[in-house]
């Protein structure tokens, strides 16, 4: 029987096999992503409400486990409004832009050793192009809507987000410096031995106190996630007291459903880069016995549902930004900062590697 | 050159699947969901009123300013990028040619701050 299948499998020609085990990769990616994303917009609503003494979605399902599910339903099912004056074709392509450019950045995301859609040799930069994109359907749709909250909102978040795109980039650089790699998992195996190879802490690069600079480095990371991701207390576009909802305003149904997903996916790929970058990817803390049987991909897993915890945490905890404070966090604080370190970073690294390698 | 290329392919595709899901989303609310509307409902939401004029508004010059100041910013990391080769390398003579090529553009985020081009009051 097996052997039958095999015959079968191999009597095809080769490039429709090659194509049908691709998108079974990429489908066997695309699911448990989708799904694991489903029940992390749960634990956010649920982490909420504990800081806030609430119960939170509790009524559908065990503990309200299959909330996500119910909405999305409702979403599917209610009317699409299109605004009378809105650019229509515009106005349905912005939220389908935001998704799949918030999905094909997954794509060069190695979860578990060999476990990525495309190995690419430059997976950093190709995730540096592919969010910058991001910004194209949030600018879109408030343009599109032709209404003026909506405009107003994607012009801040236009702005903020591409200010702090660049502080983003020069972190990338730092890291990238100590690995010597752009392959993200290059940039993983390179942290393997115990959290102390992790580049957060970086101790093999000592004497160097090369953490010094990384953990500062982490931080400001995780800070610009925050507001590359429009996130509070960043959350300025759609300040709800402000600008009703930013750009999304008039959005309804599976438009504002696409938008959604993808602000999420970008959330947990933020979560994910920090894990990559800096927290060494799906490496156990401990390179022995009880650590190692656990299987890599869980690791990744704990470590991005942890930095998600702490997005959710900073959302409930923390009161929002006034604009001008946000631009000159990003451009007078964030974006020497990081051009220091960069510089620092080079010389470290030009300088020990020249010595270990005989000049 | 076609092994390079074919590492990209499942992009490609990946990208094809994401454009299917996310048009299949929306088809499904055109499909499935009513479709009813009337001039109170597709009118542009301003807190209840009417709306007042065309919402294509004059915006602050700032925004255009903070572009052109990424597009700088964004050129020079996408410069670095491929720098740290020849740094992990060793080679010492490409780190001071681009600390000479970041000290240029720090001259000119000087300027750009002493100015004010980065104040938002």
């Amino acid at each position: 029987m097996f052997t039958a299948i095999a015959n079968w499998w191999g009597s095809l020609p080769a490039e429709l096999t090659w194509s049908l085990a691709t998108i079974g990769q990429i489908m066997a990616f695309v699911v448990p992503l989708l799904l694991s994303l489903a029940f992390l917009l749960l634990m956010d609503r649920k982490v909420w409400a504990a800081v806030q003494m609430r119960k939170g979605p509790n009524t559908v399902g065990a503990f309200g486990l299959l909330q996500s599910f119910a909405d999305f339903i409702k979403f599917v099912v209610k009317e699409i409004v299109v605004p009378a004056g809105a650019d229509r074709p515009l106005f349905l392509l912005a939220p389908l832009l935001t998704f799949v450019f918030a999905f094909i950045t997954w794509a060069v995301v190695p979860v578990a050793p060999g476990w990525v859609i495309s190995d690419i040799n430059v997976g950093i930069l190709y995730i540096f192009a592919i969010s910058s994109l991001g910004v194209y359907g949030i600018i879109i749709g408030g343009w599109a809507s032709n209404s003026k909250y909506p405009f107003l909102g994607s012009l801040r978040s236009a702005a903020q987000m591409v200010s702090y795109e660049v502080s983003i980039g020069f972190i990338l650089v730092t890291v990238l410096l100590m690995a010597g790699t752009m392959n993200l998992s290059a940039l993983v195996e390179a942290q393997g031995g115990g959290f102390w190879n992790w580049h957060v802490l970086s101790l093999d690069m000592l004497p160097w106190p090369t953490f010094l600079i990384t953990i500062p480095m982490f931080v400001i990371f995780f800070i610009s996630a925050l507001a590359e991701t429009n996130r509070p207390p960043f959350d300025l576009p759609e300040a709800e007291s402000e600008l009703v909802a930013g750009y999304q305003v008039e959005y309804s149904s599976t438009p504002y459903l696409l938008f959604m997903i993808g602000e999420y996916l970008n959330i947990v790929l933020m979560c994910a880069l920090m894990t990559v970058l800096f927290f060494g990817g799906w490496h156990a803390p401990f390179d022995f016995a009880p650590f190692t049987w656990v299987p890599p991909v869980f690791w990744f897993a704990i470590k991005v549902v942890f930095f998600f915890f702490m997005f959710a945490m900073v959302k409930a905890l923390v009161p929002r930004y006034r604009y001008d404070q946000l631009m000159r966090l990003g451009w007078k604080i964030f974006l020497p900062t990081s051009l220091a370190a960069v510089f620092v970073m080079g010389a470290i690294v030009v300088y020990t590697r020249n010595a270990a390698l005989g000049g | 050159m076609d092994a390079l290329l074919l590492e990209y392919l499942p992009i490609l595709i990946f990208l094809g699947i994401a454009t299917v899901l996310g048009l299949a989303f929306m088809v499904a609310a055109f499909v499935l969901a009513p479709s009813d509307p009337d001039p109170e409902k597709v009118s542009t939401y301003e807190c209840g009123f009417n709306a007042f004029d065309d919402a294509r508004l004059k915006f602050d010059v700032r925004f255009y300013l903070v572009a052109i100041l990424f597009i700088i910013f964004d050129l020079e990391v996408a410069f670095l990028f491929p720098w740290i080769f020849p740094i992990f390398e060793g080679n010492i003579f490409a780190f001071w040619s681009m600390a000479v090529f970041l000290a240029v553009l720090t001259v000119g985020f000087l300027y750009e701050w002493r100015k004010g081009a980065l104040d938002w009051e």
